[in-house]
């Protein structure tokens, strides 16, 4: 039987993506059996910094009865003495069941999956692909109402923004509508623009936070990164104007959730965390249940 | 009375007739120096080259040809032509002969021949890998990042 890896959201379809929310539900309900992976060893091959991902990875394996390896960071492992990543995804294949990686390169998880023995999960791979954090948004605006034809603001950086692209893609296959809001020259790239517009999505960009307020059902925030500025006078006037706050929220549907996928800086203010609408700790947890998901579809 | 000669005299003016190797026929006008850069053929070949550009022609209003003397392109070598150039014909040569004769035919996959403008792609570093594209009808899709290129192809050739 091929190895199955997971490489990028685009690599499921809509069953495909169902059913492992499903698994994951089951799973956050305490139904799974926590020997399900014993034995197993995950590799956890970081290349870049990371908290939630990583630590949700190890917490999902060891919930499952397996353990996980890990290189410590980059500069005490092979690469930086030169090795290829292809050479240190061959090594690791011996050493491991499975293999999760984030690195700095785009496409590097799916190199990493041409040369593993064993399966490979994408855990971020330069500004591409982050299906896993894809998988916990999807489960997270699940909790809350159905998918289907719902209304989703994606705010922030969008150009450089991985997970607004992977999730962006995916609710194309829920027929939702998709609310942008963007600095300029921070758009969604005009690439995934076309291939959203090809798949029939309808999407809507706003000048400003307040006229979108009232019309969405799920709002996104990612982090806009200073050092896309030039300088922190024009950083932080953008910033503000992005700025979630309890304010804001008045105007909001009642069911409106808001999402983020951490870690946030000055985009949301630490007053909103008390309001109903705040998801983002809560999907931050979700992580682990999805992950865990993840991680017995392509071990067992 | 001035004889200008049809389409067919003018070709045969432009280039002798070979007697071996390939002939590419109906190349898009102004595309041959592509076509040849695409086939990898640089000016260390051992081979006869002859190029005829903006020809005269009864099908197109103006078309390339590019001769090959003493070697016969394989169907994968001839298949990333129609990248560039997709009424391109392949005529095989065998003591002045035409022996075979074929189109050619966008491939589903083209590998090691465009470089990914993407400067961030894992295909632009020392990898051991050549760059990968599946060929999609918006364009060329990176098969590691993602990446479509979608104009200015022969930029991009290796």
């Amino acid at each position: 039987m091929a190895t199955r890896h997971i490489i990028s959201i685009g690599d499921f379809d809509r069953s495909g993506i169902d059913r492992l929310l499903d698994h994951a539900q089951q799973i956050d309900r305490k139904k799974y059996d926590k020997n399900a992976l014993n034995g197993k060893i995950l590799a956890v091959l970081f290349f870049e910094p990371s908290t939630r991902t990583r630590m949700s990875f190890e917490s999902a394996i060891a919930k499952l009865g397996g353990t996980s390896l890990s290189v410590g960071s980059v500069d005490a492992c092979s690469m930086a003495k030169g090795e290829t990543l292809a050479d240190t995804i061959r090594v690791v294949s011996g050493y491991a069941d499975a293999i999760v990686i984030r690195h700095p390169k785009e496409g590097a998880a799916r190199l990493a999956a041409e040369f593993a023995t064993v399966p490979v999960i994408n855990a971020g791979d330069g500004a591409g692909q982050h299906p896993s954090q894809t998988l916990l948004d999807l489960y997270t605006i699940r909790q809350s109402m159905p998918i289907d034809k719902i209304d989703v603001a994606l705010v922030g950086d969008l150009r450089y923004g991985r997970t607004a692209h992977s999730l962006a893609s995916a609710l194309s296959l829920y027929n939702a509508r998709l609310h942008t809001l963007s600095p300029t020259g921070l758009e969604l790239p005009d690439t995934l623009v076309a291939e959203l517009a090809d798949k029939g999505m309808e999407i809507v960009n706003h000048d400003s936070i307040d006229e979108m307020i009232g019309l969405v059902d799920v709002l996104y925030v990612t982090r806009i990164q200073r050092e896309r500025f030039p300088d922190s006078a024009s950083y932080f006037n953008v910033a503000s104007s992005y700025r979630i706050t309890p304010e804001l929220l008045s105007d909001a549907k009642d069911h409106l959730i808001v999402l983020h996928p951490l870690p946030r800086v000055d985009e949301i203010d630490p007053r909103v965390d008390e309001s109903p609408h705040a998801r983002y700790f809560e999907q931050s947890k979700n992580g682990v249940p999805v992950r865990m998901a993840m991680l017995m579809d392509v071990m067992q | 009375m001035t004889h200008t000669g049809t389409a067919d005299e003018n070709e045969r003016l432009l280039i002798r007739r070979i007697k071996n190797g390939t002939v590419i026929d109906h190349i898009d006008g102004g595309e041959a120096l592509n076509v040849v850069k695409i086939l990898g053929i640089t000016g260390a070949t051992q081979e006869a080259l002859s190029i005829a550009t903006n020809v005269p022609s009864r099908d197109m209003e103006r078309k390339d040809i590019v001769k090959l003397t003493n070697r016969e392109l394989s169907k994968e070598e001839v298949d990333r032509i129609a990248l560039i150039s997709p009424h391109a014909t392949i005529n095989i040569i065998r003591n002045f002969k035409v022996c075979e004769k074929k189109g050619v035919e966008i491939p589903t996959l083209i590998e090691g021949i465009v470089r990914c403008p993407n400067p961030g792609c894992i295909s632009n570093t020392n990898e051991p890998i050549q760059s990968k594209f599946r060929v999609l009808s918006k364009g060329l899709c990176c098969y590691y990042c993602d990446w479509v290129i979608t104009k200015d192809l022969t930029s991009y050739i290796i």
